[in-house]
């Protein structure tokens, strides 16, 4: 047995392995999670496990060296943050964020510095020997703020989102402004004697810090865009790109010395709305999960050795210090706040009320960067065990003071909550109409904002960006990306009406299996169609991925679930229909049924109901989900005098439609023969307009004469309308153009 | 200082301020801007809007621009446009954009928020009958997505259409057979965007402005 030789991938190894395991254990009572924070935990399972080894005489690993800590676990979680952060109100927000993440660091760590060297003079305390500038040094240390418990809690509770954005900037970038603070009193430290003009080197130090590392991840991020490009030959290496060129800017940033959390960040940024339209989707969700996972890991085992390492080293503890440390640290921090917030609420169009500021100062903990940073303090600086030791104190106290009884304060105090309920497309539209008006009264007025600068750039994006990075650069507007999201969902729950609940579901592999002998029978796509619709919806589904992210709780995923989501029940209901017989009688549970009613018609039937031809494909899809057709069929004259919304109610379940694809180069009139035709029964009185959920046909399998009965119940359903999803009537085209949204398969349960 | 000699002294920004609830400074920097847009005439009509070069790439130009004729929003009770606008009309229009103050009450939000929505409705209800038919609402879609290069020519009318549909569920959920949905009435767009926090975006900051820089066009 060679044990030195795999001794340190071993070791690191099972270390992630028992750190993953006490997360695991977590989620057993799920409960634990929502009033303890994770971090808690963690921390709590350190403590434990630093114990055992205490008592053994071991040594805990030295992963918080600074090597180790800043090259290889800092750039994950930076790096996860950066990805998941949600771009536009953080734009919006710019000011207030850098604001805070800036000045208030400055702030901070110079008040609680000079408080604390104030501190230092009394005698009674013995702490005389520690001079301003290591004062200032472990201030700056203990005045990054590291809010992950405070972010799951915002999410958890919805608070607003200008509250949950400016902690989550502030927290990123302040993690740039505490490394440089840090360097630059660490530098400062060693001398002396400080001049004036090294207080002065030093800022301008900070601005060429800072601003470098946003100019090369801004530079990193187009590279990387740049490259994804070209890869739609080598699918599989896609996400290295960005992997690689995010760690590739953190590091070239440290060698430069210049801030590398700041370098990556940006990197993320650019790269991420850039690259997500370029790779394929299968790409978009790798990247998107191992940038979770890294992240996730990375976390856990900070906390995880926080708390192995406050047993295990050796403790230098003065009371005094480390109380009167706790006390201003959360007092600069209050006072940081409420000044701050004074000086810019009349910038800002929605200023911060007191609650805000109140769960903007109450949700400063401190984490993971403080504890690196103590660390790596220099070994010449006399009372390093007591800063370090008062580090652990302070994050342990905020962590877990502050972490567990924010949320019950939160919620007590009601802070104003988040309204995310925008999914329609009212709400969509009229968010645009505003924004330009809003644009144009300001150039009417001869006016600058924000929007004119977002204006600016979106231009430049289109005209100029987009055709260099994107492969294929065709803008769309955020309103047809929300419409499309829409059908989606729209497809979902047709789909889910169709084959019942699925609450359990099954394997892909299983799935997928059922589905290749079910389709094995008769496949009468044409390879071109199936093609064009791969196509078609893949790049529905990228734009639509690009809107959903907005909102992303820190510790799972984002909800990327819809597609995969339509392909397990769109499998599921295909295996389900194999069975005989098992939609005759399935009454349509919940979903309105009319989709679209043609105007002017009554419920008997003007259109013979076009039965379907037979081509009765199960399935013709592969990978990519389809949702099911829209139908099509003739456009109904329309009164014009009555504004009347030309619907069309779909019937079609009586005779068994098949799934067909409608044929896009066929120009035939859709109401004809044509090969997708579902049953119109386009009965109806004037124009109903139903509520209704499912503009898809093969999606209601309830017969005539239910669904006049199943009228009533079904319309009972909307009176929650969350968001409705609409249901719209396409208007039926003659001839002409296909819109690509409405051309999906239809496809229908075997009989 | 020359254009401030041009301007209605104090006692008439009284008068205006009280009615629009612009300070005094911001009546002025406006009045500086109405003079170069109306080149120092007394009245602006819509040609001296049409050419802001800004304006020009702006998708809703024609509908924002036929908001400052529109005789709803210039709190007259007539209807039907004017053709052109004082400068006391132009404050009034300007004043649908005015942020809330910080501390206001809840009706004076909702009045607020109702103003707001107000403005839009009408510029969406070109025809002045109180209600957005789908047609209206339709143009407006097109405009707003005319920007976009690949729109395709049913693209906008199946989102008016569902939007409309939206609108139906929201307003009306449980309708008879018979029933029409005729359009949306100013009830119905309340209840629609009743999460849109309107009064809170729907601003701009007025002081801030640098009238130099954009010289109204056609020159």
């Amino acid at each position: 047995m060679d044990y030195p030789r795999i001794q340190i991938p071993f070791e690191i190894t099972l270390w992630i392995l028992l750190a993953s395991f006490a997360k695991i254990g977590f989620h057993v009572y799920h409960k634990i999670t929502i009033w303890v924070p994770e971090s808690c935990l963690l921390i709590t399972i350190g403590l434990i496990v630093g114990g055992i080894m205490h008592s053994v005489n071991e040594e805990p690993p030295a992963v918080l060296s600074s090597n180790v800590f800043f090259l290889y676990m800092l750039p994950p979680i930076v790096l996860d943050s950066g990805y998941f952060m949600p771009t536009q109100p953080f734009f919006e927000n710019i000011g207030t964020v850098l604001w805070f993440a800036v000045v208030g660091t400055l702030w901070n760590s110079i008040g609680i510095g000079m408080s604390l060297f104030a501190i230092c003079q009394i005698e009674a305390f013995g702490v005389q020997d520690i001079n301003l500038q290591e004062n200032l040094l472990f201030a700056t240390i203990i005045s990054a703020v590291d809010p992950v418990a405070v972010l799951s809690v915002f999410e958890d509770v919805s608070v607003n989102e200008q509250l949950y954005i400016v902690v989550f900037g502030e927290c990123l970038f302040n993690d740039a402004v505490t490394v440089v603070l840090y360097n630059m009193f660490n530098f400062v430290a060693d001398m002396p004697v400080v001049e004036p003009v090294d207080v002065f080197l030093g800022m301008a130090r900070f601005f060429v810090v800072g601003f470098g590392g946003m100019g090369f991840g801004i530079l990193f991020g187009f590279v990387a865009a740049f490259t994804t490009r070209f890869t739609s030959k080598v699918r599989e290496i896609e996400p290295l790109f960005i992997f690689m060129y995010s760690y590739l800017a953190y590091l070239v940033a440290e060698l430069f010395a210049i801030s590398s959390i700041m370098a990556i960040v940006t990197c993320a940024l650019t790269m991420k709305y850039y690259v997500e339209e370029n790779v394929s989707q299968r790409s978009c969700t790798t990247i998107r999960h191992v940038v979770k996972m890294l992240g996730s890991i990375s976390e856990t085992l900070i906390f995880f050795f926080l708390g192995v390492v406050t047993i295990t080293t050796e403790h230098e503890w003065n009371w005094g210090y480390i109380l009167f440390t706790l006390l201003f640290a959360f007092v600069w921090r209050g006072l940081g706040v409420l000044v701050l917030t004074q000086i810019i609420n009349p910038f800002r169009t929605i200023p911060f009320n007191l609650k805000d500021q109140f769960g903007l100062a109450y949700g400063g903990l401190r984490g993971a960067i403080s504890f690196a940073l103590a660390f790596t303090l220099p070994d010449n600086i006399q009372r390093k065990q007591l800063f370090i030791t008062a580090t652990i104190a302070i994050i342990l106290f905020t962590v877990f003071l502050q972490g567990i009884s924010i949320r019950p304060l939160i919620e007590f105090i009601n802070v104003r909550k988040t309204n995310r309920n925008l999914g329609t497309i009212n709400a969509e539209i009229h968010c645009r109409l505003m924004e330009h008006t809003i644009a144009g009264i300001e150039d009417l007025c001869g006016q600058w904002s924000h929007f004119y600068w977002k204006d600016k750039f979106m231009k430049f994006n289109t005209r100029v960006l987009r055709r260099i990075l994107i492969r294929d650069s065709r803008a769309e507007s955020s309103i047809v990306a929300l419409y499309k999201k829409l059908e989606l969902q729209n497809a979902m729950e047709i789909l889910d009406t169709v084959s019942g609940d699925i609450s359990a579901s099954p394997s892909i592999v299983s799935l997928y299996e059922e589905k290749k002998n079910a389709a094995k029978p008769k496949k009468k796509f044409l390879a071109a169609d199936l093609r064009n619709m791969h196509d078609i919806l893949s790049k529905n589904m990228y734009n639509i991925r690009q809107r959903t992210v907005s909102y992303t709780n820190k510790h799972k995923l984002p909800n990327d679930t819809q597609t995969r989501e339509i392909l397990i029940r769109r499998h599921a209901s295909i295996r389900r229909s194999i069975r005989p017989g098992s939609f005759q009688t399935s009454v349509v549970p919940k979903s309105q049924k009319y989709f679209s009613l043609p105007a002017g018609k009554n419920l008997d039937s003007k259109f013979p109901p076009r039965r379907l031809s037979n081509t009765d494909d199960q399935e013709t899809m592969s990978e990519a989900a389809y949702p099911p057709r829209h139908s099509r069929f003739n456009q109904p004259s329309r009164s014009s005098s009555r504004a009347m919304i030309p619907l069309r109610r779909l019937d079609t379940l009586q005779e068994s439609p098949s799934v067909s694809v409608l044929d896009e180069t066929s120009g035939e009139e859709r109401g004809g023969t044509g090969r997708g035709m579902p049953r119109i029964n386009s009965s109806a009185s004037d124009s109903r307009v139903p509520a209704p959920r499912h503009p898809f046909d093969g999606g209601d399998r309830g017969s005539v004469d239910n669904l006049r009965n199943s009228h009533h119940e079904a319309e009972e359903e909307q009176q929650e309308p969350t968001s409705p999803p609409p249901a719209w009537a396409a208007e039926g085209r003659d001839n002409t153009t296909r819109n690509p949204l409405l051309r999906r398969p239809q496809w229908n349960p075997k009989k | 200082m020359g254009a401030l000699q041009s301007l209605p002294g104090q006692p008439e920004y009284v008068d205006l301020a009280e009615k629009t609830g612009f300070s005094f400074e911001q009546i002025g920097v406006l009045h500086k801007r109405f003079k170069q847009l109306t080149h120092n005439e007394e009245t602006l009509r819509r040609d001296h809007l049409n050419g802001i070069p800004d304006l020009a790439c702006n998708p809703i130009r024609s509908q924002i621009i036929e908001a400052f004729f529109d005789r709803r929003n210039l709190r007259q009770n007539g209807e039907g446009v004017v053709e052109e606008i004082g400068f006391e009309d132009f404050l009034v229009v300007m004043s649908h954009f005015k942020p809330p103050k910080l501390h206001i009450t809840e009706e004076q939000r909702e009045s607020v928020r109702k103003e707001k929505l107000r403005f839009i409705f009408n510029m969406h209800d070109t025809d002045n009958d109180g209600t957005i038919t789908l047609e209206e609402y339709r143009h407006v879609v097109e405009e707003l997505l005319s920007l976009s290069e690949t729109l395709e020519i049913d693209t906008a009318k199946s989102i008016a259409d569902a939007a409309m549909l939206e609108v139906a569920s929201i307003s009306m959920g449980h309708m008879e057979p018979d029933e029409f949905y005729e359009g949306i009435t100013f009830e119905h767009f309340l209840k629609l965007l009743n999460g849109f926090e309107i009064e809170t975006r729907m601003n701009i900051r007025f002081l801030y402005m640098d009238t130099m820089n954009f010289c109204n066009g056609g020159q």
